[in-house]
C-alpha cells in the first residue's frame, strides 16, 4: 500500500486520538461484560440457547452485517477525501454512511416489530413461559442488540455533526480530528457487531 | 517521532479491505451451516476475531499509528481476552 506522507500544522490530534481510544477501551469491557454474560449462560443452558438462537433471521443479521462492513468503508474513505482537500467527496461518503447506518436501524425495526407481534419481547406472556434459558436468550439478545442500536444512533448523530462541519469548513484537510474520532467510534460500532453477528445469528 | 505526519490510506487499499471483510463474512456464514458441532462456535469466532483485527490494522489506521498506540491498542485487548478467558474458566471450573 503506497500512501503518501502529508505534513500538517501542530494541533493536539495526537492526544485527541489517544482520548478517544481510552473512551473506545471503556465501550469494548461495557460489550465484553454482555459477551460474557452469553458465553456463561450458552455453557449451562446449551441446548435452549440453540432452540431460542434458530428462530432469529439469519438472513437479516447478514444483511445487516453486510450494511455495517461497507459503510465502515465509506466512513474511512471521508477520511481520505478530507485529508486529500476534497471536502464535496467527503460530505457524499458521510452521508452515504449515515444512509447506510439508516438501512441498518430499518432493517432492525422490522426484525424487533416482527418479534413484537409475537408478543415476544421482555415481560410478555410468551415470553413468561419460555423456558429459563429461552428467557435468558431472548433477554440477552434484546440488551447486546439494543445496546448496540443505541451506539449506531449515537454514531448517526456525529456523522450528522461531521455533515455541518464540513460543510461550513470547521472540518478540514488541516482540521479533521473531529471526523478521524467520529470515523473510530464508527469502526467500533462495526467491531461489536462483528461478534453480535455470528453469536446469536449465525450459531445456533 | 512522525507526530505531525499523517498517513493517508488510498482508496483502492480500503475497498480491498471491504472485499476481504466481506469475503470472510460469507465464510462465517457458510462454516456455521457445516454442523461442526462444537467447533462452530470455536470456527465463528476465530473469523470474527480475524475480521476485527482486519477493521482496527486497516479501517482504524492502527499500521500507522505511533507505537505507543500500538503497544497500547494491544495490550487492551490482550487484557480484554484474558478477563473474559478466565472468568469462563473460573465459571467452568467450580
Amino acid at each position: 500500500m503506497s500512501g503518501q506522507i502529508i505534513h500538517t500544522e501542530h494541533t493536539d490530534s495526537e492526544t485527541g486520538k489517544l482520548g478517544m481510544w481510552i473512551f473506545l477501551f471503556t465501550e469494548l469491557f461495557l460489550f465484553g461484560g454482555l459477551f460474557l454474560v452469553y458465553a456463561v449462560f450458552r455453557a449451562k443452558y446449551s441446548a435452549e440457547f440453540h432452540t431460542a438462537a434458530a428462530e432469529l433471521n439469519a438472513f437479516i443479521g447478514t444483511l445487516n452485517t453486510v450494511f455495517l462492513l461497507v459503510s465502515s468503508m465509506t466512513v474511512a474513505m471521508s477520511l481520505t477525501a478530507i485529508q486529500t482537500n476534497k471536502p464535496k467527496l467527503a460530505l457524499f461518503l458521510v452521508t452515504v454512511t449515515i444512509l447506510l447506518a439508516a438501512l441498518f436501524m430499518m432493517n432492525k425495526y422490522f426484525e424487533w416489530s416482527h418479534k413484537f407481534e409475537y408478543k415476544l419481547y421482555p415481560g410478555s406472556e410468551v415470553m413468561r413461559n419460555l423456558p429459563h434459558g429461552e428467557i435468558l436468550f431472548f433477554g440477552l439478545y434484546y440488551m447486546m442488540t439494543g445496546l448496540h442500536a443505541v451506539h449506531v444512533l449515537v454514531g448517526m448523530v456525529l456523522l450528522s455533526v461531521n455533515v455541518f462541519k464540513i460543510k461550513s469548513g470547521k472540518v478540514s484537510s488541516s482540521h479533521f480530528l473531529l471526523l478521524e474520532n467520529s470515523a473510530l467510534y464508527w469502526h467500533l460500532v462495526d467491531l461489536i457487531w462483528i461478534f453480535i453477528f455470528p453469536l446469536l445469528y449465525l450459531i445456533t | 517521532m512522525k507526530q505531525n505526519e499523517t498517513h493517508i490510506s488510498s482508496y483502492s487499499s480500503l475497498a480491498t479491505v471491504l472485499a476481504i471483510l466481506l469475503l470472510m463474512t460469507t465464510f462465517s456464514v457458510l462454516v456455521t451451516g457445516w454442523h461442526l458441532g462444537p467447533f462452530t462456535v470455536a470456527a465463528a469466532l476465530l473469523i470474527a476475531c480475524i475480521k476485527a483485527a482486519t477493521v482496527i490494522i486497516n479501517f482504524m489506521h492502527m499500521k500507522f499509528e505511533s507505537l505507543f498506540l500500538k503497544i497500547l491498542v494491544s495490550g487492551v485487548f490482550l487484557l480484554f481476552a484474558l478477563v473474559i478467558v478466565i472468568t469462563f474458566i473460573d465459571y467452568l471450573l467450580r
